[in-house]
């Protein structure tokens, strides 16, 4: 059958040769190749649920009367996309779980692809020759953050919508151009015609989904044509891969993490409420709410919007609101660019143009990791930032302690982290065997009272690591008694 | 690098594999167990998975919904995982890395072909080029501007006016007119001008401060000229943040601040609303209002763009 089938396909387009490499392909086994993964499995999860919000979800601002089943709203004039919203979380069936499902793999798919981005910097993969993939995922981090904004403003409830509105006075901010910009966006003025929320939805639904998934299988073709990097150990070298083939034992495993990651983003929807928009009630522009926040992954936006001072340049009859055009625009510009440019920044510096298939351990590269530490502290800070009304409520300290804590902890943490990051490298690199695979010591005392120290058999598993890698078999050769002992039986001690 | 002498031996023939090769052995200890520990999860991952149709079915909760499915997804999950990790051939094997460069003819003969191959037909037909270049540049530009220009109209002078004019009356978002009796002292009212409730722009908030007559001297703001801005302790500013257009929803009585929950920018009401912390810029604009037969009325527009700043704004 299996046999027949491959015949077919390869009598037309030839896929054995390729196809046989592709099933071998070696997948090196470290844990933290998997962040990807989750990224990857959590996009597969925001299509599916997607698509079903997609089927009950109707993009209109045209004002209705809501008659579903919810009560504290029923008979108030809400818009079409509000209502659907609420409708499509209590009136169709298993769709709340849908909604919150996709709002949950939103929120992990920018986690995981962030922390991702971290294990590709801190181990130097972006290195050449993978600078192109690098680009490639910076770009996919940018249009999943616009996505995720997007997505958020699709129901039209009044946190949603005071988030555009800010977006709105962002555009704005722009020389010369900014007022044109939001008109052209939004219809008209703020709030505009009524056209935005059709607009979000079809950039927010294909536009940028399409080029996302596109950006994905470019990431994944170039990650098969430039083979996976791995860490360096006994019989890695610049010139292999060293690891499990696709199939079947990679396979299995990553298949059956797609699965474990689509279930815990199935329970966090189930069980952790995210975004009631039922409680926010319908946008409109005049009302608000208390302690307003966006998705986590635009706090870092937030925070510097709120640490900034209020420098409104004004002259010659014009005025550039730099409190707004500096941290949202110039900053977030300059941030995706230096992401952009790092590959091209860290040659530079270390004048370095050799190419490498093997990651650096971060403490080895004590500059890099240390300047990564300090990035990350910085824009966790940011973060910290956008959440200042809380705390002040929560420590029960004035906003004014708050706001200036922020305005000097954000430069100044990052610099401590900088040095304390950069001695604890130096301090792992110069410790003798440190971060080596420990395995347990006999002690023994022989009769004349001498101490020996035995290492124990390492256990299967572990001592697979010491075998010589060898390169996939073509087939397995089976009597029929073997295969009744066959696979699952240990015949073999090493 | 001094690991070259490690790399493979050239391409061949794929050996031939033996389950005795301690490559293809399990990981786990006791594949028994193993096998074991996967069988229970696949069969937990059925149950919740035939467990989430029979919740759909009868009682579409969410909550039942989500641990019968993900509970049904882990075990399957796992299971495979447990499979592929403890049971199937743990190598390790290796794959060889081949350069990724083309040798330098190869590198020569492609630039050749883009640079000479190329060159001569752009060098032979200069004007076909120039043309072709002209005419890709005049279609972008033609195809650009109306794909941009018709989304939406110029702002014109929409940003510097609202609807506010010389006695529009006051009303409430759900349009019933303003009575001098409807706040007490320390009250808040989002108003708009008669039939534009709810507007954007003209959002404008009406604080009762001190609860005087007609024949109260008027209240004193700090701010100069305005010292008939205001009405039987009344007094109005528009209702949208400079910083970035929020609802500037919150009211401290004590202090008599009016606060932005965006980005917390505090403005001083007495002072004629200027910002006293946060990011905010600018005072909000303040409402002229006026009192006649019980009623408040604007006695004109505001007199600056509201909201945030904008590069037209003088």
């Amino acid at each position: 059958m299996i046999d027949e089938s491959v015949r077919w396909l390869d009598d037309r387009l030839g896929v054995a040769k390729g196809g046989r490499t592709l099933l071998d392909k070696i997948f090196p086994d470290h844990w933290s190749f998997m962040l990807g993964e989750i990224a990857l499995y959590s996009f597969v999860v925001l299509i599916a649920t997607g698509v079903f919000l997609s089927l009950y979800y109707i993009p209109s601002a045209h004002e209705v009367v809501y008659h579903g089943s919810y009560l504290p709203l029923r008979g108030t004039r809400v818009s079409e996309a509000y209502s659907s919203s609420v409708g499509l979380s209590f009136d169709v069936k298993s769709g709340l779980l849908m909604r919150q499902t996709h709002h949950w793999a939103a929120d992990v798919f920018l986690g995981s692809i962030a922390v991702h981005m971290a294990r590709i910097f801190f181990t130097g993969a972006f290195r050449k020759p993978r600078e192109l993939n690098w680009i490639v995922g910076i770009t996919m981090l940018m249009l999943g953050i616009v996505n995720g904004f997007l997505g958020y403003s699709l129901p039209d409830d009044l946190v949603s919508g005071t988030g555009i509105r800010i977006a709105y006075s962002i555009i704005e901010s722009i020389p010369l151009v900014g007022s044109y910009l939001g008109f052209f966006l939004f219809g008209g003025n703020y709030p505009g015609n009524g056209i935005i929320i059709p607009r979000f939805y079809i950039l927010h639904v294909l536009i940028l989904p399409v080029i996302i998934g596109g950006l994905i299988a470019v990431h994944l073709g170039l990650l098969v044509k430039q083979k996976h990097t791995q860490f360096p150990g006994k019989g890695k070298t610049e010139h292999n891969v060293v690891g499990t083939p696709m199939f079947p034992t990679f396979a299995a495993k990553t298949t059956g993490f797609m699965f474990m990651t689509s279930a815990v983003l199935l329970l966090l929807g189930g069980f952790a409420q995210i975004n009631p928009i039922w409680q926010f009630g319908q946008y409109e522009p005049f009302q608000i709410s208390y302690a307003v926040q966006p998705d986590w992954y635009m706090g870092w936006l937030d925070g510097a919007l709120r640490i900034m001072p209020s420098w409104e340049w004004v002259g010659w009859g014009h005025t550039i609101p730099l409190e707004i055009f500096l941290p949202a625009i110039v900053f977030a510009g300059l941030t995706f660019n230096f992401f952009y440019l790092w590959p091209h920044i860290e040659k530079r510096h270390t004048k370095d143009l050799a190419s490498h298939e093997l990651l650096d351990r971060p403490r080895d590269r004590p500059k890099r990791t240390a300047f990564g530490a300090a990035m990350l502290m910085f824009y966790f800070m940011l973060f910290c930032a956008s959440s200042t009304d809380v705390m002040a409520n929560f420590f029960n300290v004035s906003l004014n302690t708050v706001l200036w804590t922020f305005r000097v902890i954000v430069f100044a943490l990052p610099v401590i982290t900088y040095f304390v990051t950069y001695r604890i490298c130096n301090e792992m690199r110069a410790a003798e065997g440190i971060g080596k695979r420990k395995r347990a010591m006999v002690v023994s005392r022989s009769e004349t009272g001498e101490y020996s120290t035995v290492s124990t058999e390492p256990r299967p598993g572990d001592g697979a690591h010491e075998l010589d890698a060898i390169p996939v078999p073509t087939y397995i050769n089976l009597t029929p008694e073997e295969l009744e002992t066959g696979p699952g039986v240990r015949r073999v001690m090493r | 690098m001094s690991d070259e002498s490690v790399t493979a031996e050239p391409a061949g023939p794929l050996p031939i594999g033996s389950l005795d090769d301690p490559h293809q052995q399990p990981y786990a200890r006791h594949p028994g167990r193993a096998q074991a520990v996967a069988a229970v999860s696949l069969i937990i991952g059925i149950l919740g998975c035939i467990g989430f149709g029979i919740a759909y079915w009868i009682s579409d909760q969410t909550q039942w919904e989500a641990i019968t499915l993900g509970v049904g997804l882990l075990g399957l999950g796992f299971g495979l995982t447990a499979w592929g990790k403890y049971l199937m051939a743990q190598g390790p094997f290796v794959e060889d890395r081949h350069p990724h460069n083309s040798s330098e003819e190869e590198v020569k003969a492609m630039t050749a072909a883009i640079t000479q191959r190329g060159g001569i037909v752009v060098g032979r037909r200069k004007l076909l080029g120039g043309l072709f270049a002209f005419g890709s540049l005049a279609f972008g530009v033609v195809a650009a501007f109306p794909l941009i220009r018709s989304l939406g109209p110029k702002p014109g002078n929409a940003l510097f006016v609202t609807t506010w004019k010389k006695n529009s009356p006051l009303v409430t978002s759900d349009g019933r007119p303003v009575h001098q009796n409807d706040l007490e002292v320390g009250g808040v009212l989002t108003v708009f001008p008669k039939g534009f409730a709810g507007s954007s722009p003209d959002q404008t908030i009406l604080l009762r401060i001190e609860e005087l007559t007609a024949e109260d001297p008027p209240l004193t703001l700090t701010s100069p000229g305005r010292s008939d801005w205001t009405a039987l302790g009344y007094v109005a500013y528009s209702k949208m943040c400079t910083h970035l257009g929020c609802p500037v929803g919150l009211y401290q009585e004590q202090t008599v601040e009016l606060v932005c929950p965006c980005h917390q920018s505090i403005f001083n009401v007495l002072a004629g609303a200027v910002p006293e912390f946060g990011p905010a810029p600018r005072p909000l604009p303040q409402l002229p209002i006026k009192v006649v037969n019980g009623f408040l009325f604007a006695q004109g527009g505001y007199n600056q763009a509201i909201g945030p700043g904008f590069w037209e704004r003088p």
